[in-house]
């Protein structure tokens, strides 16, 4: 065991941060979801815009309001998911999320995780508020990433009341 | 994990730097290096318990630089026991004291208190031991009405802060002390004045505390040497093994060469004591209100006036997130530390910041900047110019997000 703490950022991280690719509201968005919270300081809202037609994402952005690694993690997302169908973007994982950012050290791996799940949601979002079915490969059951999102939005609930907000 | 080198590059280099993290790093002047030199390479590098006359010589050295160290708190230079780091003095306070002491089983400590004393008095509840936690007031003010009615017959010692190290606030020493003697004089008395040496004024042959912890690194003199001071009479046990030396607390090698930066760094900021909290009372005012003015959606974070260290900055801007302002600073050049929950390990905001009534997202977006007599007006001012674009960059990242 390693006395020495991880080192937080690969340079790829810093990039994204400094040029942050696909960042902002997306005005005309098929479907806005949102995954995390402030009160845990880590919150991001995802933008997709789908060729219903095709089911193929054809821009997507996102806003963040987290650290470095959480913006970098959207940002990555974004660019990992542009021109893909909604089944291939569903099944990026944070682990593809942390590989393209050139590794996420362990206290930051929820960073990727909450990205993945905000995508997650608006993917799901769209299947049942938009086209009112669902696909076969999309699982009935919460993924491991949105229950993610979930777990730290708890978390910032038990914040709230533990300070009385 | 690709190299740090990379990162570095990938980073650059601001144009400008200014180092305002004093609270999580420190260096040391030129003239600190120069007087402990000669320590590593010439002379007294013996161990002064040694009988010899490179030990004895080296004992002589030891004897006057400790001298040199308690002046200032007007202390006998018996009653400073040295350590290696304020943590390792705040350790011995209260687990020495304990070891001691073993019929009275209670432990009130401040809820602003430094982590090594938190998490020591609570490290004690395995030995059965009780803490209570004393709430402070929104400017960060222990309460001491709540101290009166915590106090016990079972009460072994009341650790209250000097200085809080993160928001800057004046504790009521003084006035808590009394509390607790008028009580009960059995009742000891500890206080970490690591933020307050040097800053303010404290004259252990006044303020009669029983013990008070204070470090060489705080008054940038070297990391790795620190003070507890023990009032006469009192004894602790030593918190770890080791082979007979001079400090009988702190079982080691003695290094000299630490000892003497540390007295050094003592006579640089005690001589000036004056005139190095005009200056930093002078950058901080002028730093603090500057970026509440011209920065929308920011709030001070502790009192001001008196009441706040002389060198203490910080100050909360709503809908950053402060890992990620710390890291656009740190682009610009600008180098301070936050509270917010992405820069700790443990993913909770700055216990200080909660303890006072922030919300967690304003706790979030706190940054921490310090100044001391190496800081310049001419710095502080590229800090007021840049930190506009720094908070508008964070925010538009932030964008629509409700914070």
């Amino acid at each position: 065991m390693s006395s020495r703490i991880p080192l937080p950022y690969a340079p790829r991280v810093l990039e994204l941060f400094q040029n942050p690719q696909n960042l902002g509201r997306m005005e005309d968005a098929t479907i806005v979801s949102s995954a995390g919270s402030p009160a845990c300081g880590d919150m991001i809202a995802f933008y997709l815009l789908i060729d219903e037609k095709s089911e193929v994402i054809t821009k997507s952005s996102f806003e963040s309001y987290g650290c470095a690694s959480n913006i970098a993690a959207a940002s990555q997302l974004t660019i990992m998911i542009e021109n893909k169908s909604l089944k291939e973007a569903w099944d990026f994982t944070w682990a593809d999320v942390s590989e393209a950012l050139g590794g996420l050290p362990s206290v930051k791996t929820h960073c990727g995780s909450l990205a993945v799940g905000a995508l997650r949601r608006a993917i799901r979002a769209y299947y049942k508020e938009i086209k009112n079915s669902k696909p076969e490969w999309l699982p009935s059951d919460l993924s491991k990433d949105e229950k993610h999102a979930l777990e730290e939005e708890a978390l910032a609930d038990k914040l709230k009341k533990k300070y009385k907000l | 994990m690709s190299n740090v080198e990379d990162l570095l590059e990938q980073h650059g280099k601001a144009i400008k730097e200014v180092y305002l993290d004093w609270e999580n790093g420190t260096r040391i002047e030129e003239e600190v290096l120069e007087t402990m030199k000669p320590f590593y390479l010439e002379k007294q590098f013996g161990n002064p318990a040694i009988t010899h006359r490179v030990g004895w010589e080296t004992y002589d050295f030891y004897v006057k630089a400790k001298s040199a160290i308690a002046k200032p708190l007007n202390a006998d230079p018996q009653s400073i026991a040295l350590t290696h780091s304020f943590t390792e003095s705040n350790n011995l306070a209260i687990k020495g004291l304990a070891k001691m002491n073993k019929k009275r089983k209670k432990i009130i400590v401040s809820e602003v208190e430094h982590l090594s004393v938190i998490h020591t008095a609570k490290s004690m509840f395995k030995e059965d031991y009780k803490v209570k936690i004393l709430p402070v007031s929104n400017d960060g003010t222990v309460n001491v009405d709540i101290l009166q009615e915590e106090l016990d017959d079972e009460t072994l010692l009341v650790s209250i802060q000097s200085i809080n190290h993160e928001i800057g606030t004046v504790q009521p020493v003084k006035e808590a002390l009394e509390i607790v003697k008028d009580f009960d004089e059995k009742i000891f008395f500890h206080t970490d004045a690591t933020s307050a040496f040097g800053r303010i004024p404290l004259d252990l042959s006044k303020l009669e505390v029983d013990l008070a912890s204070f470090s060489s690194n705080r008054i940038l003199g070297p990391k790795g040497i620190a003070g507890l001071y023990i009032k006469d009479g009192i004894k602790l046990k030593s918190i770890y093994e080791g082979q007979l030396s001079v400090e009988i607390l702190s079982p080691d090698v003695e290094n000299p060469a630490l000892l003497a930066g540390f007295a050094k760094a003592v006579e640089l900021q005690f001589s000036q004591f004056d005139e190095i909290k005009a200056h930093t009372t002078k950058l901080r005012d002028k730093l603090m209100y500057g970026l509440h003015t011209s920065i929308e959606r920011t709030d001070v974070n502790g009192p001001a006036g008196k009441r706040r260290a002389p060198d203490n900055i910080n100050v909360s801007f709503l809908g950053c997130e402060g890992e990620a302002l710390t890291v656009e600073s740190s682009m610009n050049g600008i180098y301070a530390s936050s509270g917010s929950a992405c820069t700790s390990r443990v993913l909770m905001p700055s216990h200080i910041l909660t303890a006072i009534g922030r919300k967690p997202e304003e706790a979030h977006g706190s940054l921490l900047m310090k100044v001391n007599r190496l800081n310049t007006e001419e710095e502080i001012n590229y800090v007021l110019e840049t930190m506009p674009k720094v908070v508008d960059r964070i925010r538009s990242i932030t964008g629509g997000i409700q914070i």
